[in-house]
């Protein structure tokens, strides 16, 4: 939900409560203005009526409501000990209506020739449901005028004022910290905006910086390491060729020489990766990706025979794609030498090449790899100890870098496609 | 033959040295790029390995000195930095090789003799060794005055092991020279051997008095018999 409809949400539900209140409070407030003017009115004609019998006896005798709103009786003073006026509501049929209607009515006792008579004038009443109902409808309109403006006011003003904020967001979804594309700020005069473009504008400076120093830390650490597994490994190398050692002295050099070996590939890995994020590979070509790989599988093909795995390429098409050659040649590789490694001895590892697709299948362990993580750096599928577990990650790194696409899928065989753009 | 080693690292121009000694090379050695410039004015060498990275000075300004000077010993780049930009560079510079740290020595040698090989002016470009001659140009090789046919990698094996003669080379020194840096990570390096078993049957089959014999599982070496 947006931020302009949350807050509308808001306002109608606050305006529904407010609303509530303020109708029961002015209801009761114009009823009693109401009752007010209306018994001012009965006590006003009582005044005038009591004056009227001073001057005409005979009315005395009007004992009914007929054409008159009034009724004097004759009473006793001792059932009547206070002469106070008395107000009450009551029912009376109208005529008119045919129904009943709410009246007021006002009783009061008066003397006149030492007789107490008692008086009771009436007077029409509003009606209360025709005023409830009344009073609803309009406040139903004003609540839908109210609301009507706010959103108005919402899309039309404040849409204007979120300018910032929207173009801001709008940046940062295209922000990419690898990209040397830092957040420009929207000119604003709201503080608020202000100050949260400068924060965004700090936080991202900070991220790209503390990433570049990421990026060069393991650059530069696998800089510094080449120099000690160098020595360390010539070393070994110049012990083992002085032929003064014995088989078994000789079998463990070499074994810790595998080791270094394994640490050399890993590093160089590593320092390719950052290359590739880097972008220090800029000399492009056009690569015959057919002819590469024909020669990879040749390079290859000593390697699949000594795991008993048979290289069966097919080419359907002619697949050429521009890019830096070296990274070109460590994809596909990489890919190829993936399959023969986990490929099932015995069995065969097809290379497919249709238009803008090159195909590589290799039957192995009979279930799907997790996708999501086969091609993170350091997710080793197998224990096979050699494996640095980031050959997959390059050669992901370098089809995202040349925007092809590397999936991966299970049928039967595990399916990895790169597909051309 | 004179060999310069420029390096800083003492340690690592120590290995080099040591193991360029034990093919009767002449080495001298400068840790430093001012004593390497004042040994590449005075004396001529036949190979230099250069390492750009030096203290007080970036190596490549030794091989702009070089052409100024109108010298054309052979250069080695050695540099920690496998970088294409210092590659090309070099190259751009006059430099005829490139090996990145961490090397095997076995490559180093390759690497020397080559370039050794092709500055040879004496016309004799050809390698010799027992009853076999080899001629790196046209890569074809004569066991007593016979030509044998091997294929790319068997002929890539055996110089290898042929200039690494005597010494023991490593599986995976092997395996990285002959099939390619991207071989990597293969579970071990023993598909080798069957590049190994065709380069000896035809050695021997040509009566050959030379052998690849192998060692405790660790690698080759080639003796003369």
């Amino acid at each position: 939900m947006k931020l302009l409809n949350h807050s509308t949400k808001y306002f109608a539900l606050l305006l529904i409560v407010l609303i509530s209140i303020w109708a029961v409070i002015f209801y009761f407030a114009m009823l009693d203005e109401v009752y007010d003017s209306l018994d001012d009115g009965l006590e006003n004609q009582k005044e005038l009526i009591i004056r009227a019998v001073k001057d005409d006896p005979d009315l005395l005798h009007d004992t009914e409501f007929g054409v008159n709103n009034y009724t004097i009786k004759k009473t006793e003073i001792g059932s009547h000990k206070k002469q106070k006026d008395s107000y009450r509501d009551t029912l009376m049929y109208m005529q008119n209506e045919d129904e009943y209607e709410p009246i007021r009515i006002l009783e009061s006792i008066f003397e006149q020739d030492g007789n107490h008579y008692k008086i009771k004038l009436i007077t029409s009443m509003v009606e209360e449901d025709d005023q409830i109902e009344n009073l609803f409808i309009y406040l139903v309109g004003l609540y839908l005028v109210l609301i009507l403006s706010i959103v108005i006011l919402n899309n039309l003003v404040m849409k204007k004022v979120w300018k910032p904020f929207y173009t801001l967001i709008d940046r940062l979804k295209g922000f990419r910290i690898e990209k040397d594309d830092p957040i420009q700020q929207e000119p604003t005069d709201i503080v608020e905006f202000k100050l949260l473009n400068e924060s965004v504008e700090r936080l991202t400076e900070k991220s790209r910086d503390s990433y570049i120093a990421q990026k060069e830390f393991i650059e530069n650490a696998a800089h510094e390491l080449q120099t000690p597994l160098a020595i360390a490994i010539n070393k070994l190398e110049l012990l083992l060729e002085k032929n003064e050692l014995s088989g078994v002295q000789t079998q463990e050099i070499g074994a810790v020489l595998d080791n270094l070996t394994r640490l050399t590939r890993l590093n160089k890995s590593l320092l390719l990766l950052s290359k590739i994020d880097n972008k220090q590979y800029l000399e492009e070509a056009c690569i015959d990706v057919n002819a590469l790989v024909d020669t990879i599988t040749a390079d290859f093909s000593d390697f699949a025979e000594h795991r008993d795995i048979h290289l069966k390429v097919s080419s359907n098409a002619s697949v050429s794609c521009v890019m830096n050659k070296d990274l070109a040649i460590i994809m596909i590789s990489n890919l190829i030498k993936n399959a023969i490694l986990h490929g099932e001895t015995g069995k065969t590892v097809y290379i497919y090449i249709e238009e803008g697709i090159v195909t590589i299948k290799n039957y192995g362990t009979n279930s799907a790899l997790n996708s999501d993580s086969l091609f993170k750096r350091f997710k080793k599928s197998s224990t096979d100890s050699r494996s640095t577990g980031l050959g997959l990650a390059i050669s992901k790194a370098i089809a995202d870098k040349y925007h092809l696409q590397l999936q991966y899928s299970f049928d039967d065989q595990h399916v990895f496609t790169l597909i051309f753009p | 033959m004179k060999i310069l080693i420029i390096e800083d690292e003492p340690q690592m121009l120590e290995n080099m040295r040591q193991t360029l000694e034990r093919e009767q090379y002449m080495v001298e050695t400068a840790e430093d790029y001012k004593t390497a410039s004042t040994k590449i004015g005075v004396y001529d060498y036949d190979c230099i390995l250069l390492d750009i990275t030096l203290p007080d000075g970036n190596g490549l300004e030794l091989l702009k000195q070089l052409k100024q000077q109108g010298k054309d010993d052979g250069v080695i780049i050695v540099s920690a930095k496998d970088s294409l930009d210092d590659r090309i560079k070099g190259l751009n510079l006059g430099a005829d090789d490139y090996l990145p740290k961490p090397f095997h020595m076995a490559e180093l040698h390759a690497r020397v003799k080559a370039i050794v090989r092709r500055r040879s002016f004496d016309g004799n470009k050809l390698i010799e060794i027992g009853n076999v001659t080899i001629n790196p140009e046209s890569r074809s090789v004569h066991i007593n005055e016979k030509e044998v046919t091997f294929n790319r990698k068997e002929y890539d094996v055996l110089l290898y092991m042929i200039s690494n003669k005597t010494r023991l080379v490593t599986k995976t020194a092997l395996a990285e020279h002959v099939w390619g840096d991207h071989i990597d990570q293969a579970d071990s390096f023993d598909f080798i051997y069957s590049q190994i078993k065709n380069v000896r049957k035809k050695l021997t089959d040509a009566t050959a008095t030379i052998e690849i014999e192998a060692v405790y599982g660790v690698g080759y070496k080639l003796q003369v018999v």
